[in-house]
């Protein structure tokens, strides 16, 4: 008995210190994920005390009977592909100039965080401006460079709709990379790049073999960033295209609310949810063993 | 534990537990809640307590959540933990409001709309007060009744830039009132490179508004209802020519480009700067348009009609408040909102508002382009005036089958089969659910 006590009053502090935390944590995560798989077996209008179990049938209708979803999951796919190619390579880009000490540096890292920090919706309709049909900036540019046979709605033309929506994202989110990448390329030591040039290394070997190498664990996390971060894009589809034309910009998030809102079907949205859930953690299962593969070759 | 330290455990839990409370102590005080979301009429609205208070001596509290969706959620959130105000606005489908009739959290007003030989019932628009109606054998298996007040009504309709019409070469004393004066219109525009129509189309609700419009008129209000009640499908002839007629549109270059996934914001700005000739909007577009172009100069119309043996419905809707049927104080709302939608205040509200009021003798006080909208209530319909609804994801692929014809991706043929596959995918799963619910119930 003594020394139970004896223990319990070594550990116990830790435990009641931690407390706190756990309990909001079982509050605030482990609880509504519970609540969310339970709904997920029902149909329930969100209002009504009537709930009716039915079972797995709202996962068997979204993964088979239900194409806009996958459709909308294909369109978040795409704009992920296009964000991990171009908006952290150029990410990337800027963050090497920056780091080699280019004129005005400091200034740059100012310009480049600002689209991060303004709201979604700000962009898209600042975006909806540049890309208006009647009265858009870019059709205005491209009739001033003799290419006006190239000006169309760029929203809401379903070839160039969703690409728009991804360059809109993009041009939020370099911002946020950029950063990332930079501190990164700041954490590595000077001294092995002077090291590399007295051996005669060009730049592409100093970037291939000492940077790249260092920087392996910094573009993992940049990337399940992009991954996480683009798959829930919803603010600039809603302040562009609304999803449209037709489902050409619809994406998981805006279906799992359109769902909710305007089809009061809760029970299925919250199967959606976990659908979603599970396809966000196998992506970034898959990127991390991707990643880590990489890094051993 | 020192004094200090017990002293400060005291205050947060003194706090937590006030943050815990319940409104008891507040409707004590006969205090009555209204939860709104109208952003616009926050003013007036305080304006109208502070008034009130004056006359009775009961204090109104206004709180606004906005945006829209935001308040949809949070009445959600107030129907699954029970915290409903004392008075609040509907901003959901009619399956929705049944669903908080039927859980005790909306009052039926009928026995008080009644009283004195229906005298508070016949101070509004029919239109107006049938959005909060329902009917014998409704659907939803509500109560007949009425369960809501009406503060301000809207309608939706076209509303033509008369500068810009004249430039294409309109010079006809009266606007477009047939199909064929509406196509000719479109290529008129067209020739004289105007843009043609602008509209919140990409958030589907409008699209699906001017589509009603014409279904309503082509095959009568009849057919519609027998289309939702599943006995005449969307491939019938007439659903066709419905769909058809957004393809003409495009055709005629009446469209302005980017209509499809065009936001009503911006399809307002865009007319309000003269950039387009005509818009499809609801009457609130009065206050916007006056405040981003007062020198604005325009007039409003009904769609034009395709079947001229039936008239042009519009769509009509309000902005409703209920009661919350477990209020404490529900007596003094209801008294609230009969002195609210009195001639006095409904007429201060449209005046400062710019909107329809919904008590129909303040009509004579109106003055500019909103008489023209307030004449149309008389024609105002709105689906859930009817007993049955559609089926959401039947909707969301009629009004995005729309967008695909405007994009030329999709022929009206087509759009009406694949709508007739989901509706009937979806009269499936009600059946179904119908089932379980019966062998849950026994």
């Amino acid at each position: 008995m003594n020394l139970i006590l004896s223990r319990f009053k070594k550990i116990g502090p830790g435990y009641l210190f931690v407390m706190p935390a756990f309990i909001m944590l079982c509050f605030f995560y482990v609880y509504p994920f519970f609540k969310v798989l339970q709904l997920s077996l029902y149909e329930w209008d969100g209002i009504s005390s009537n709930m009716i179990f039915v079972g797995l049938d709202n996962f068997r209708d979204i993964i088979f009977s239900n194409p806009p979803w996958w459709q909308s999951m294909w369109h978040a796919v795409y704009i992920t592909l296009l964000a991990l190619v171009f908006q952290n390579g150029l990410a990337l880009i800027l963050a090497l100039m920056v780091d080699r000490g280019i004129k005005y540096g400091h200034i740059y890292r100012v310009i480049f965080f600002l689209p991060p920090v303004l709201s979604g919706i700000v962009v898209g309709l600042i975006w909806n401006w540049i890309f208006n049909g009647n009265y858009g900036l870019l059709n205005h540019w491209l009739s001033q460079m003799g290419l006006g046979n190239l000006s169309r709605s760029w929203l809401a033309d379903p070839r160039t709709a969703l690409t728009a929506v991804a360059v809109i994202h993009m041009w939020k989110g370099f911002g946020w990379a950029f950063i990332i990448l930079l501190a990164g390329l700041q954490n590595i030591p000077r001294t092995l790049y002077e090291a590399a040039r007295i051996d005669g290394a060009n730049n592409w070997n100093t970037f291939k073999h000492v940077t790249v190498p260092l920087m392996t664990p910094v573009f993992v996390l940049v990337m399940v960033l992009t991954v996480l971060g683009t798959m829930q894009i919803y603010d600039i589809v809603v302040s562009t295209t609304g999803g449209g034309p037709g489902y050409h910009t619809e994406v998981p998030v805006s279906r799992i609310l359109s769902r909710m809102l305007n089809s009061s079907q809760f029970g299925y949205t919250c199967a959606m949810g976990l659908v979603f859930g599970a396809v966000l953690v196998i992506l970034s299962i898959a990127h991390m063993k991707m990643s880590r593969a990489i890094k051993h070759t | 534990m020192t004094i200090k330290k017990l002293l400060s455990l005291a205050i947060f839990a003194g706090l937590v537990f006030a943050g815990c409370a319940n409104q008891s102590s507040k409707l004590q005080n006969g205090e009555v809640v209204v939860w709104h979301w109208i952003v616009d009429k926050a003013d007036v609205f305080n304006a109208l307590a502070l008034e009130y208070k004056k006359e009775t001596g009961v204090n109104v509290r206004f709180e606004l959540y906005a945006p829209t969706p935001a308040y949809a959620s949070k009445i959600i959130a107030a129907a699954q933990t029970m915290k409903f105000p004392d008075i609040y606005g509907i901003l959901m489908e009619m399956k929705q409001f049944a669903s908080l009739i039927k859980s005790g959290h909306v009052m039926d007003l009928t026995p008080y709309m009644e009283e004195n030989n229906g005298a508070w019932r016949s101070t509004f628009y029919k239109s107006g007060l049938a959005m909060n109606t329902f009917q014998e054998d409704n659907q939803y298996q509500v109560k007949p009744g009425i369960y809501g007040v009406p503060i301000d009504l809207n309608n939706v309709q076209f509303i033509y830039n008369l500068e810009l019409l004249k430039k294409a070469g309109w010079d006809r004393s009266r606007l477009p009132s047939t199909w064929d004066e509406f196509i000719a219109l479109g290529g008129m525009l067209k020739k004289a490179g105007i843009p043609g129509l602008v509209s919140g189309w990409g958030e589907q609700w409008m699209i699906h508004c001017l589509a009603d419009n014409f279904a309503w008129n082509i095959m009568g209000r009849e057919k519609v209802l027998a289309t939702i009640k599943g006995e005449v499908p969307y491939t019938d002839p007439s659903w066709k020519q419905v769909l058809g007629l957004f393809a003409q549109m495009r055709d005629s270059g009446l469209l302005s480009r980017g209509i499809v996934t065009m936001i009503n914001k911006e399809a307002e700005q865009t007319f309000a700067n003269e950039r387009a000739a005509i818009a499809f909007n609801g009457s609130w577009c009065v206050n916007i348009y006056a405040s981003m172009n007062p020198e604005l100069r325009y007039a409003v119309a009904p769609p034009p009609r395709v079947n001229l043996e039936r008239p042009m419905e519009i769509w009509g809707g309000a902005t409703d408040l209920v009661v919350n049927d477990r209020s404490p104080v529900k007596e003094e709302a209801v008294n609230f909102l009969k002195w609210l939608t009195q001639y006095k205040q409904q007429c201060y509200l449209a005046k400062e508002t710019h909107n329809i009021p919904s008590n129909s003798a303040c009509a004579s006080i109106l003055e500019g382009p909103i008489t023209q909208f307030a004449r149309g209530m008389d024609n105002a319909v709105h689906p859930r005036f009817f007993p049955v609804e559609e089926f959401p994801l039947v909707t969301e692929a009629f009004d995005k089958g729309i967008q695909s014809i405007i994009i030329g991706e999709a022929t009206p043929d087509e759009v009406a089969e694949k709508v007739q596959q989901i509706k009937m995918e979806e009269i499936k799963k009600a059946e179904r659910f119908k089932a379980l619910r019966e062998k849950e119930a026994r």
